[in-house]
């Protein structure tokens, strides 16, 4: 179990409940079938012009299952090769305990604002409100961090967390917000994609050359020689991490790699699969410190906050491979209509589905892992092969367990699940059944179908006609038409008798 | 070759006729069908939905009632792909070493309809006849579990008469996903009216797939707009011939 951390959102309804008003917003539809339609088309093109793409996806699974099982071990080198070349190590247990660390390191300094570098770790953590409680403000320069953060709003998304804004939404945040904070917008802002970016490169630009803290995620981070990569693509990353004095990076445990040659591997798949592109734009690799070149202080913070629980899973353990390149909310059905604010959670999408539960405990994000039709499309694009189908059924069943030992009475559903398996046990019960339900059906049925049921039915059937079962089950007519004989189902062995 | 078809629960209740369909199919080729009458159902529910102590006796069962034929047969692509995916989970999982033998040695018996006739039967011409405008779509399981590729198009194609066409998006799910339908009724309707609308863009009178489920999903849609738009499984197209035909 973590601290108070934005894994899961206080307060926020269970997946269905929230999908259902995401579903009825037009504006958001529009924008996210747009957005994650270019974005698939887009990654389709450039992991089929790969030979080797299969080969890699291999590897990079190896390496992180190889780095997983030998996390300890890495851990421990990454901080010795750390250390050995300037920088300083903290060890956080939790999201209370990286935001304490986060803190003091920016008070130490005598500094009442940071720059950030968009990062999925320290939005897990809730840094930027932890660090607003001891009066220190933290902006965001990643121009869809900027966009969220100026509209007090949420991230959507892994990669692209104002997914769900369109650009005349942006234009009025950048009008109504920017000088709140900075540089105000020009009066004569367009919706015009390279206006909004001008306008946001000048309000950024000025925080970049004052700022004397920085604050940054990971993407990689190398054992054996302790430099620590950030993969961005707007260059806000490479002015956040070398102009600073001080740069403090915070770093889920699962970041690690062994080598730096591992980068080899890594670096090709992620930006075909986040964005699209065959090369990353920015790529700024660190060790350490370096006299007279870049900050002159930097600090590693490593993050467990669930980590360790999770890896304990022999099955969801594969969740700590991800290298948050969102292909799975991509090619998401699910997401692509209901967005990723109705997941709750930091972590959205397929991924999120089965990282968050596993990060607060499957009872406090019971509706995640129910939260897809296992189509498999997210096993299929995810680069390091997490199989995320497989992950949401084991959680599936964790979610079932923890209501059995929960209650005292079983649910309604469990009830019908266990009616049903007894039903199905016997093949007796079973033709017992389909009579009773060829009767059943026939009361409700009209034309030859059945069509809106009121109360528990009414979700199936209030968008779905059933057809009538027809009065002979296979297995009736079967019994009928090869064995001459009409009472089906006699004995539970007859199938084993007959050969 | 000694073929036990698996018609699976669903089926066996709602859609005998595919069943009908499968057996007729292959006795046509010159195979024999068998129908173990102590077959009920692959556990996929169960499974799916979180409840394995349930899926632990219909597994315990598939593998005893379908155990020593040639091979297996199931017209669906999400059972087939619960029998060759899941069921050795379920046996390691409840620690019963002879129930995992007898996992191991049912699951490589058993397909999925197109997988049989494509890679067993080593046929693609079946000698079907359907003089109708068809679409297809191939379910998730089918597509991302078993892999079954192009199979039922390569068995289609080769139907006489068929005026096939190709369904836009068609390797996205029509939104079913078993339970799904019912814990999250508005995205999988929200998924539906998709699938719906790109099916009646292609002008088809029949949507035909490898799995009734998801059909049932769709053309219960479908259905209730009154679309006039029909599904059929494929056995059904495959097994349709000159003279014996809708």
């Amino acid at each position: 179990m973590s601290g108070a951390d934005n894994v899961v959102w206080l307060g926020a309804p269970a997946f269905p409940e929230a999908a259902r008003g995401a579903l009825a917003d037009t504006r958001l539809r529009a924008n996210l079938r747009r957005a994650t339609g270019t974005i698939r088309d887009k990654r389709l093109a450039v992991t089929a012009e790969l030979e080797d793409w299969e080969e890699l996806r291999e590897t990079a699974a190896a390496v992180k299952r190889h780095t997983l099982r030998h996390l300890d071990h890495y851990l421990l080198r990454l901080e010795e090769a750390v250390t050995a070349a300037g920088g300083t190590v903290h060890w956080a247990a939790d999201a209370a305990a990286a935001n304490r660390i986060v803190t003091e390191l920016v008070r130490a300094t005598g500094e009442r604002e940071v720059v950030k570098v968009k990062s999925m770790a320290t939005q897990e953590i809730g840094l930027n409100e932890a660090l607003a409680d001891a009066g220190i403000r933290a902006y965001e320069t990643d121009l869809a961090e900027l966009i969220v953060q100026l509209g007090d709003d949420r991230p959507s998304h892994i990669l692209v967390p104002a997914i769900h804004r369109g650009r005349s939404e942006i234009r009025e945040i950048f009008r109504r917000e920017m000088g709140e904070w900075g540089r105000p917008a020009p009066d004569t802002l367009t919706d015009d994609p390279r206006d909004l970016a001008e306008a946001a490169r000048l309000h950024l630009r000025e925080k970049f050359l004052r700022a004397k803290v920085a604050v940054s995620g990971a993407n990689f981070a190398a054992a054996d020689t302790g430099t620590v990569v950030v993969v961005e693509s707007e260059g806000n990353g490479r002015m956040c991490l070398t102009l600073p004095e001080t740069l403090i990076t915070v770093m889920g445990i699962e970041k690690v790699l062994p080598a730096f040659a591992d980068l080899d591997v890594f670096l090709q798949l992620l930006p075909r699969s986040s964005t699209g592109e065959r090369m990353n734009p920015y790529t700024s690799l660190w060790t350490g410190v370096t006299d007279g070149d870049g900050p002159s202080s930097f600090h590693l913070v490593l993050l467990d906050n669930g980590r360790t629980a999770t890896l304990a899973d022999e099955v969801g353990r594969q969740a700590l491979a991800c290298i948050r390149c969102s292909a799975c909310l991509n090619v998401c059905p699910v997401y692509e209509r209901t967005g990723g604010h109705a997941y709750g959670s930091v972590y959205p999408g397929p991924i999120g589905a089965v990282l968050t539960p596993q990060l607060v405990g499957v009872e406090n994000a019971a509706s995640l892992p129910f939260a897809s039709t296992l189509c498999g499309a997210c096993y299929d694009a995810c680069p390091v092969k997490i199989d995320i189908p497989e992950v949401l059924v084991h959680l599936r069943a964790e979610v079932v367990e923890a209501e059995r030992r929960s209650r005292l009475l079983p649910t309604p559903e469990a009830l019908a699940m266990k009616a049903a398996s007894a039903v199905l046990s016997s093949p007796r019960r079973l033709a017992a059944v389909q009579r009773l339900a060829v009767l059943g059906a026939r009361l409700l049925s009209r034309d030859g179908r059945i069509g809106a049921l009121p109360g528990p039915f009414a979700r199936w059937s209030g968008t779905r006609d059933t057809p009538v079962p027809p009065r002979e089950s296979m297995r009736a007519w079967w019994r009928r038409t090869r064995t001459g004989t009409r009472d089906e189902g006699r004995t539970e062995t007859e199938g084993k008798e007959r050969r | 070759m000694r073929i036990a078809l698996f018609i699976t629960c669903f089926n066996d209740t709602m859609f005998p006729r595919t069943g009908r369909a499968v057996t007729a199919l292959l006795e046509r080729l010159g195979h024999t069908v068998e129908f173990p009458q102590g077959q009920t159902c692959c556990g996929q529910m169960h499974f799916n939905t979180g409840y394995r102590p349930e899926a632990l006796p219909l597994v315990r069962r598939f593998a005893e009632v379908f155990a020593g034929y040639d091979a297996v047969v199931a017209p669906s692509g999400s059972c087939a792909g619960m029998v060759r995916g899941h069921h050795r989970v379920v046996a390691a999982q409840y620690g019963d070493p002879a129930l995992a033998e007898a996992v191991d040695r049912v699951v490589p018996t058993v397909y999925e309809l197109s997988e049989l006739l494509v890679d067993v039967l080593g046929v693609t011409d079946v000698g079907a006849y359907f003089p109708h405008r068809v679409t297809y779509h191939p379910t998730c399981h089918s597509l991302r579990m078993l892999r079954v590729g192009d199979r039922p198009l390569q068995l289609l194609r080769a139907v006489k008469g068929i005026d096939l066409v190709e369904l836009p998006d068609a390797g996205s799910c029509c939104g079913f996903g078993g339970t799904f339908a019912l814990k999250n009724a508005d995205v999988s309707n929200a998924m539906l009216s998709d699938k719906m609308r790109h099916v009646q863009d292609t002008g088809a009178e029949f949507l035909c797939a490898g799995d009734n489920s998801c059909l049932a999903h769709i053309g219960g849609g479908l259905s209730r707009l009154r679309t006039g738009v029909g599904t059929l499984h494929l056995a059904e197209i495959l097994a349709a011939t000159e003279g014996h035909t809708r």
